[in-house]
C-alpha cells in the first residue's frame, strides 16, 4: 500500500496586523492532529501567501485577519489562486469578522470562517474533513 | 511569649478547621479537581495569618506615596484625584475620531487615547499598496500633519492630555503633536501624554514592528533624551504588558516580561549618557486588567514594589519619583466574547474594578462589540459608565488599596513577586531582553501558555460563560461600520497635501533626517521640522527603512 502523504496546512496573516495568537493556536493545533503545517509568518501580501503556496504545494490555506481589513485581502488572495490555477487548494479563514460580512466571503470561495470563540478540535475536525491530500 | 502563644493559639484553632472541612468535604467534595487562577497559579481554600509571618509591613508594603510603594503611588490616591478616564478611540479619518473624542469628554472622559490605524502603525501612507483594505479600519488613519491638526480640531492641548499607541514611528507622532499643539499657541513645556515607544514587547508580543531591535531602540533612546529636555510632562515610553497578556502570556509572565523590557530600556538611556534621576520619572506603564479579579490586583500591586526595588537597588535611583510605577490599564480584550455580547459589560465591570483596587493612574474599559469591530458611539459611552459608576457609586474609591492586608491577596502578591523575580533572573542570565528576544524565549514562552490556555477551555477544564457552558444564541447586535468615502477623501487630502507643499522643503529636510540617522545625532529636532513641512510618515519611515534595515517576523509557533 503506498503511504498517503501528510496533508499539508499553509497558516497565513495577510495584511498589517500582528494579532498572531490565534493563527499559532490553530497552527500548532493542527500540526498536534498530524498535519503537516507551514506558518507564514506576519504582515503577508496576497500575492506572497499565494507564491508560498504554490512553492510548497499546500492543499489548505487558513488565513487570519483582526483588523478589519479581511473584505479586500480575503478575496484578493482568491482571486489571485485563480489566476494561478490553484483554485484547487481548501481556503478557509478566522478572526475578528463581523456575521454579515462571512456571506461575501464565501461566495468567493473561501470554505468556512470561524469566529472567535471557536474551538481547535471544532476547527481540526473541519480541516480533517474538508482538505485533502490533492495528489 | 504573647506571640508564641497566638502562634499555638492560632495553629490549634487552625488544625480543628481542617479537620471539620476534612470531614464536610468527605460529605460534600470540591466542585473542582483543581482550583487555579486564570494564569493557572494553584489557589488555597483558606489564607490565614500564617502566610504574612515573612512580609514585614514596614518594609513590603508600607505606605501609599512612599517606597515600595505596594499600597499606591500618590499620598492620597483617588481621595484627591480619581483616576483619568482614558478611552482607546480611533476609527475611519480624522473627522470621525475628532468626533469621538468631543463627545466623550462631553460624556465625562478625562484624557484622550489615540489608536491609530495599520498602516500609521506600521509606518506606510494611506496611498501606499501595504494600505490596500486597511485604510481608517482598525483605528484613525494619520498620513501628515494636517490629519493631526484635524484630529485635535477644537480640543485645547494645555488642557488635556493625550495617549498615544504607537510604536515603530512614535517620534513622528509625537513631533506632529508638538507642532499642532504650537499652532495652538501652547509650548512643548506645557504639553502632557504618553507615547507608547515600547518596541521591545512588540518583537515579543504585538508584532507591530519595522526596524530590526538596535536601531528600534535607539529611536527609543532620542525621544527619551529630548522629552527629558524639551517636553518636561511627556511620559516618554508606556512599557506595557498589555499586549504580552493579551497574546496569552500568563499574569506572572506579562509582570516580569514588562520588567524586564523597563529595565533593558533603563539601562539603554544610562548608557546614551543621561542621568537616571532625570529620566525615569517619566518612565510609566500599561497593564492589562484580565478576568481572575485577586489575581489581577496581586500583580498591580507586586509590579509597584518590584519596580521601585529594581530603581534604587539595581539602578542606584535617588529621586522618589524615580522610584515610582505609574501605570495605564486596559481592561482584557482577549477575555470578551462573540457570544451573548452583553455579557461583555460585565466581564469588563469586574476588570474595571480590579484595576481600580491595584490603584491605577489611568484606565480603559473595552466595549461590549469589540470582538466584532470598532466599537459605536453607544458602546463606548457604556463602557465610560462603567468607570463612571465605579467611581461615584460603589464606594470602592474611598478608602487606599482596601484589600492591604487580606491574607490571600498579600500572599499571592508575594508570590507574583518571587516567581516574576525568576523569570527576570533567567533573562539577566541570557544577558537582558535583547538577547532573551533573539532567542525567542518570552515569545516560546507566551506561545505555550497560550495554546495551553485554549486547551483547557476547549476541554471545559475552563468555563467561558456562553462559549463552553451555558450556550445560547444570541441576536446580531449593531456593529460600527466604516464608510468607504472615508478611504477616498483620505486619499485625496493626502495628495492635495503634497501638491501644495513645498516639496524641495520636505527633501530636504528628508535627507537630513537621513544624515542625523546616518551620524547618530538625536533625530527628534529634524523630525519637527520635517513634519512641519508636512513630509509624511511613510516618507520619513522609508528613510529609516534604507538606512536601518527591516525586521520581519521569524514566525515562532
Amino acid at each position: 500500500m503506498v503511504q498517503e502523504r501528510k496533508v499539508r496546512i499553509l497558516i497565513a496573516k495577510p495584511g498589517l496586523d500582528g494579532h498572531d495568537r490565534g493563527a499559532k493556536v490553530i497552527a500548532r493545533g493542527l500540526r498536534d492532529a498530524g498535519f503537516e503545517v507551514i506558518y507564514t509568518g506576519l504582515h503577508q501580501t496576497p500575492e506572497q501567501i499565494v507564491s508560498t503556496a504554490i512553492q510548497e504545494d499546500v492543499d489548505g490555506i487558513g488565513l487570519s485577519i483582526l483588523s478589519g481589513a479581511h473584505d479586500y485581502l480575503f478575496p484578493r488572495v482568491m482571486e489571485l489562486l485563480k489566476e494561478k490555477g490553484a483554485e484547487d487548494i481548501v481556503v478557509f479563514g478566522g478572526g475578528i469578522i463581523p456575521e454579515e460580512d462571512i456571506p461575501a466571503l464565501l461566495q468567493t470561495g473561501i470554505k468556512a470562517i470561524f469566529t472567535p470563540g471557536t474551538s481547535i478540535e471544532e476547527a481540526v475536525k473541519w480541516v480533517r474533513e474538508n482538505v485533502k491530500a490533492r495528489r | 511569649m504573647t506571640e508564641d502563644r497566638e502562634l499555638n493559639r492560632l495553629r490549634e484553632m487552625m488544625s480543628k478547621w481542617m479537620e471539620a472541612r476534612s470531614k464536610a468535604l468527605s460529605q460534600n467534595p470540591e466542585r473542582l479537581p483543581r482550583f487555579t487562577t486564570v494564569s493557572g497559579l494553584e489557589v488555597r481554600d483558606l489564607y490565614t495569618p500564617e502566610d504574612l509571618r515573612d512580609i514585614d509591613y514596614t518594609r513590603e508594603i508600607g505606605f501609599p506615596g512612599f517606597y515600595p510603594f505596594t499600597r499606591g503611588v500618590q499620598y492620597s490616591m483617588y481621595r484627591g484625584r480619581l483616576w483619568t478616564m482614558r478611552m482607546f478611540s480611533g476609527l475611519g479619518g480624522p473627522e470621525e475620531t475628532n468626533r469621538r473624542f468631543h463627545h466623550l469628554l462631553e460624556q465625562g472622559e478625562t484624557g484622550l487615547s489615540v489608536a491609530f490605524h495599520y498602516p500609521t502603525l506600521m509606518g506606510y501612507d494611506s496611498d501606499s499598496p501595504q494600505a490596500r483594505g486597511e485604510v481608517g479600519k482598525c483605528g484613525v488613519a494619520i498620513d501628515t500633519l494636517k490629519d493631526m491638526e484635524i484630529l485635535f480640531d477644537g480640543i485645547p492641548l494645555d488642557r488635556v492630555t493625550t495617549s498615544m499607541t504607537i510604536n515603530p514611528p512614535a517620534s513622528i507622532l509625537l513631533a506632529m503633536y508638538i507642532v499642532v499643539a504650537e499652532k495652538q499657541g501652547v509650548s512643548r513645556k506645557e504639553i502632557g501624554g504618553t507615547i507608547q515607544n515600547d518596541m521591545l514587547k512588540e518583537f515579543i508580543a504585538q508584532k507591530t514592528f519595522m526596524l530590526p531591535p538596535e536601531p528600534s531602540l535607539r529611536l527609543i533612546i532620542d525621544t527619551v533624551e529630548f522629552c527629558t529636555k524639551e517636553v518636561p510632562r511627556w511620559n516618554t515610553i508606556s512599557i506595557s504588558g498589555y499586549h504580552i497578556r493579551e497574546a496569552g502570556a500568563t499574569a506572572v509572565q506579562e509582570l516580569a516580561f514588562t520588567l524586564a523590557d523597563g529595565i533593558a530600556y533603563v539601562e539603554a538611556a544610562i548608557q546614551r549618557g543621561l542621568d537616571v534621576d532625570a529620566f525615569a520619572p517619566r518612565l510609566s506603564f500599561f497593564f492589562d486588567s484580565h478576568i481572575d479579579f485577586f489575581e489581577e490586583i496581586a500583580k498591580f500591586r507586586a509590579a509597584r514594589r518590584m519596580w521601585a526595588k529594581i530603581m534604587r537597588e539595581r539602578f542606584g535611583a535617588k529621586n522618589p519619583r524615580s522610584w515610582m510605577l505609574r501605570f495605564h490599564t486596559q481592561t482584557a480584550g482577549c477575555s470578551l466574547t462573540a457570544q451573548q455580547p452583553f455579557n461583555n459589560v460585565v466581564r469588563t465591570a469586574y476588570e474595571a474594578l480590579a484595576a481600580v483596587l491595584g490603584g491605577t493612574q489611568s484606565l480603559h474599559t473595552n466595549s461590549l462589540d469589540e470582538t466584532y469591530a470598532i466599537p459605536t458611539e453607544e458602546a463606548a459611552t457604556i463602557a465610560l459608565r462603567t468607570q463612571q459608576i465605579l467611581a461615584d457609586e460603589t464606594g470602592v474609591a474611598n478608602t487606599i488599596d482596601p484589600l492591604a492586608g487580606s491574607y490571600f491577596v498579600e500572599a499571592l502578591t508575594l508570590r507574583m513577586e518571587e516567581e516574576a523575580w525568576e523569570y527576570i533572573r533567567k533573562i539577566d542570565e541570557m544577558g537582558g531582553m535583547l538577547k532573551a528576544i533573539d532567542r525567542g524565549f518570552p515569545q516560546a514562552e507566551i506561545a505555550e501558555a497560550a495554546y495551553r490556555f485554549q486547551r483547557e477551555i476547549d476541554s471545559g477544564e475552563r468555563t467561558i460563560v456562553g462559549v463552553n457552558k451555558y450556550v445560547t444564541d444570541h441576536p446580531p447586535i449593531t456593529i460600527w461600520k466604516m464608510d468607504p468615502q472615508i478611504e477616498r477623501r483620505q486619499l485625496e487630502r493626502l495628495a492635495e497635501v503634497k501638491r501644495t507643499r513645498d516639496n524641495e522643503k520636505v527633501k530636504e529636510h528628508l535627507h537630513r533626517i537621513r544624515e542625523a540617522s546616518l551620524d547618530g545625532q538625536n533625530l527628534m529636532p529634524f523630525i519637527i521640522d520635517a513634519v512641519r513641512a508636512y513630509a509624511t510618515i511613510q516618507e520619513i519611515c522609508d528613510v529609516w527603512r534604507e538606512v536601518f534595515g527591516r525586521y520581519s517576523d521569524p514566525g515562532y509557533f
